[in-house]
C-alpha cells in the first residue's frame, strides 16, 4: 500500500526525498560491493523478481488476499544493499509507469519500504541466525521472524513521518496503534511467505543466498554410488 | 493492498504531449503535485482549477477521461481511509443527513482525497503519455546516479520477461489441479517464489555474460532522452508554472 500524494505535507515529502537520495547513493556504493561489475543487470533483474513476487496472490480467506512485500527477502536473497536497490527501483517505476504511489510521496514510500525494512529486518536476520543453532532448516525460520518485526518497524517510521507533516487531524498515539496493529497483521503473512520462500531456495540453491553466507557448513561431495538393487528398483523409465 | 499490476498505462500517440521530452515531463509532473500538495485545504477553488488544468492536459495528450478515472482505483485503499476520518476525528461536528461527523474529519477527508485523486491524475498522465523506455532516458537526463538508470532499464526490460516466467508456473500448477485456496497453499506459492527468484537470478548471470561477450565494461552506453529545445521548455514548465501561481494565490487568499 502506497503512501498517496497529499497525505504527508510537502516540507515533510521534500525532506524524506533528500533522506533517500542519501539512502539510495549509500546502497549504490554497498551495492557494488556485493555484486561488483555484476550489479547494473542482477539487481535489474531481482527488482523485476520482486516485482513479479508482489503480483503473487496468496489467498488468506473468504476472498480476501495479501501480497509479498519483498524487502526484507530481497535483502536475505542477494545482500542488503543489492535488495534496498531492487525494492528502491520497484517503487520508481511502480510510480512513474503505474501510478502507484504519490511522486511526492516517493521518498517516503523508499524510505519506509525500501530502507527501514531492509536496515532493520537485515541485521535483525543475521543476528538471529548467528544465534541459533547453524542449521539449515532455522535459517527461514529466522527469516520468518526478521520479516514479521520489519513490517511494523517500517510502519512505526511512516508514523514518525505522520507525527511531523501528517495532514490528518488524528493523535499520534492512535495512528501509531492503528498502523502498527494493520501492520503486525500484514507482517504475519509477510513473516510467513518469506520464510516458505527462504526455506526454497536454501533447499535448491543454498549459495544463492546472500544471508547464510558463513552460517551454513560446508555441504560435503558425497558420492552415491548405485548398488544393484536400487539401481533395478528405481532406475530411469 | 494493490492485487497485481499487469495493466500497463501507456497509450502510444503522438499528440504534442506525447512528443514533449520525458526529462522535462516528469520535472513538471513533479513541480506540479508539489504545487497541489502546498496548497491550503480551504482553497476550494484553487483543486477545481488543478482539476480543470489536468483535463486540458489530459485533452491535449488525447487521453480519455474514462481512463484516467478507471485507473484512480490505486488509491481505492486511501479513499476507504478518508471516508472513515470523519467518524475518527473528534472535535466539532456538524449534522450530515442525520449523521453526526466530525467538522475536522470533513476537512482532512477532502484534503486527502482531493490531493491525492489530482496526484493519481497526474501520474495517470506522465504514465500515459511517455513510454517506458522515454522515461529511463528522462530519468538519465535528470542525471540520475548511471547505476540506477541502468537498474531500471534491466528492470523495465526484463519485468514482463519474469512475469511471463510466474504465468508459466500458474499455469503448471492448475494444470496439475492445483488451486491455492487458503494459508494451507502458501508453500506451494512460496516454492514457486523461490523458484522464480533462482530462475530470474540465473537469468540475470546469462544476461551479465552475454554483455561481456558483446563488450560490457560495467556501464551500458544508454541512449537517453533527447534534449529538449527552448520551445519545449517553455511549453512544458506552463502547467506546474500556474500551478504554482494558483497555490500562491491561494495562500495569499487564506491569510
Amino acid at each position: 500500500m502506497h503512501v498517496p500524494d497529499g497525505f504527508i505535507d510537502a516540507p515533510t515529502s521534500l525532506a524524506a526525498g533528500a533522506v533517500a537520495v542519501m539512502g539510495v547513493g549509500l546502497c549504490l556504493r554497498g551495492a557494488r560491493r556485493e555484486l561488483n561489475e555484476r550489479t547494473a543487470p542482477l539487481a535489474g533483474l531481482v527488482a523485476a523478481f520482486v516485482f513479479a513476487a508482489q503480483m503473487l496472490n496468496f489467498p488468506v480467506a473468504s476472498g480476501t488476499s495479501g501480497h509479498l512485500l519483498g524487502g526484507v527477502l530481497a535483502a536475505i536473497l542477494v545482500g542488503p544493499f543489492t535488495g534496498a536497490l531492487a525494492v528502491t527501483t520497484v517503487l520508481l517505476v511502480q510510480a512513474l509507469l503505474f501510478a502507484d504511489g504519490g511522486l511526492t510521496a516517493l521518498g517516503v514510500n523508499i524510505v519506509t519500504m525500501a530502507f527501514v525494512t531492509v536496515a532493520f529486518g537485515y541485521p535483525f536476520f543475521r543476528l538471529l541466525a548467528w544465534a541459533m543453532p547453524r542449521r539449515r532448516d532455522l535459517l527461514p525460520v529466522a527469516a520468518a521472524v526478521a520479516a514479521l518485526v520489519s513490517v511494523p518497524v517500517a510502519s512505526l517510521v511512516f508514523v514518525g513521518f505522520y507525527s511531523v507533516g501528517g495532514t490528518v487531524d488524528l493523535s499520534v498515539s492512535s495512528v501509531a496503534a492503528a498502523m502498527v496493529g494493520v501492520h503486525l497483521f500484514i507482517g504475519i503473512g509477510e513473516a510467513v511467505i518469506t520464510g516458505l520462500t527462504v526455506a526454497s531456495v536454501i533447499t535448491v540453491r543454498p549459495d544463492l543466498v546472500y544471508g547464510a553466507r558463513g552460517l551454513l557448513p560446508r555441504a560435503q561431495l558425497e558420492l552415491r554410488i548405485p548398488t544393484p538393487s536400487t539401481a533395478a528398483s528405481g532406475g530411469q523409465p | 493492498m494493490s492485487g497485481g499490476h499487469g495493466h500497463r498505462l501507456y497509450t502510444p500517440g503522438s499528440s504534442y504531449l506525447h512528443r514533449l521530452p520525458a526529462h522535462t515531463k516528469i520535472l513538471a509532473a513533479l513541480v506540479w503535485v508539489l504545487a497541489v500538495v502546498a496548497t491550503p485545504r480551504e482553497a476550494y477553488w484553487a483543486f477545481g482549477c488543478y482539476a480543470l488544468l489536468l483535463g486540458g492536459a489530459a485533452r491535449t495528450g488525447g487521453i480519455r477521461i474514462r481512463t484516467v478515472v478507471r485507473h484512480t482505483v490505486v488509491e481505492a485503499p486511501f479513499v476507504l481511509f478518508a471516508v472513515l476520518l470523519p467518524f475518527l476525528v473528534g472535535g466539532e461536528t456538524v449534522v450530515v443527513l442525520g449523521v453526526e461527523l466530525s467538522r475536522g474529519g470533513l476537512s482532512d477527508a477532502w484534503n486527502i482525497l482531493a490531493k491525492a485523486t489530482l496526484g493519481v491524475w497526474t501520474s495517470i498522465l506522465l504514465a500515459a503519455t511517455t513510454s517506458p523506455q522515454a522515461v529511463i532516458g528522462g530519468l538519465q537526463r535528470l542525471r540520475l546516479p548511471h547505476l540506477i538508470v541502468e537498474m531500471l532499464a534491466f528492470m523495465v526490460r526484463y519485468a514482463d520477461v519474469v512475469a511471463h516466467d510466474l504465468d508459466r508456473m500458474r499455469i503448471a500448477r492448475e494444470s496439475r489441479g492445483f488451486q491455492a485456496r487458503g494459508p494451507r497453499h502458501w508453500r506451494v506459492l512460496a516454492q514457486s517464489a523461490g523458484a522464480l527468484f533462482i530462475r530470474s537470478y540465473e537469468r540475470g548471470e546469462r544476461v551479465h555474460l552475454a554483455m561481456l561477450s558483446r563488450g560490457y565494461s560495467g556501464r551500458l552506453p544508454l541512449a537517453g532522452a533527447a534534449p529538449a529545445t527552448a520551445r519545449q521548455w517553455s511549453v512544458a514548465v506552463t502547467l506546474p508554472a500556474i500551478g504554482v501561481a494558483v497555490s500562491a494565490l491561494a495562500w495569499v487568499a487564506a491569510r
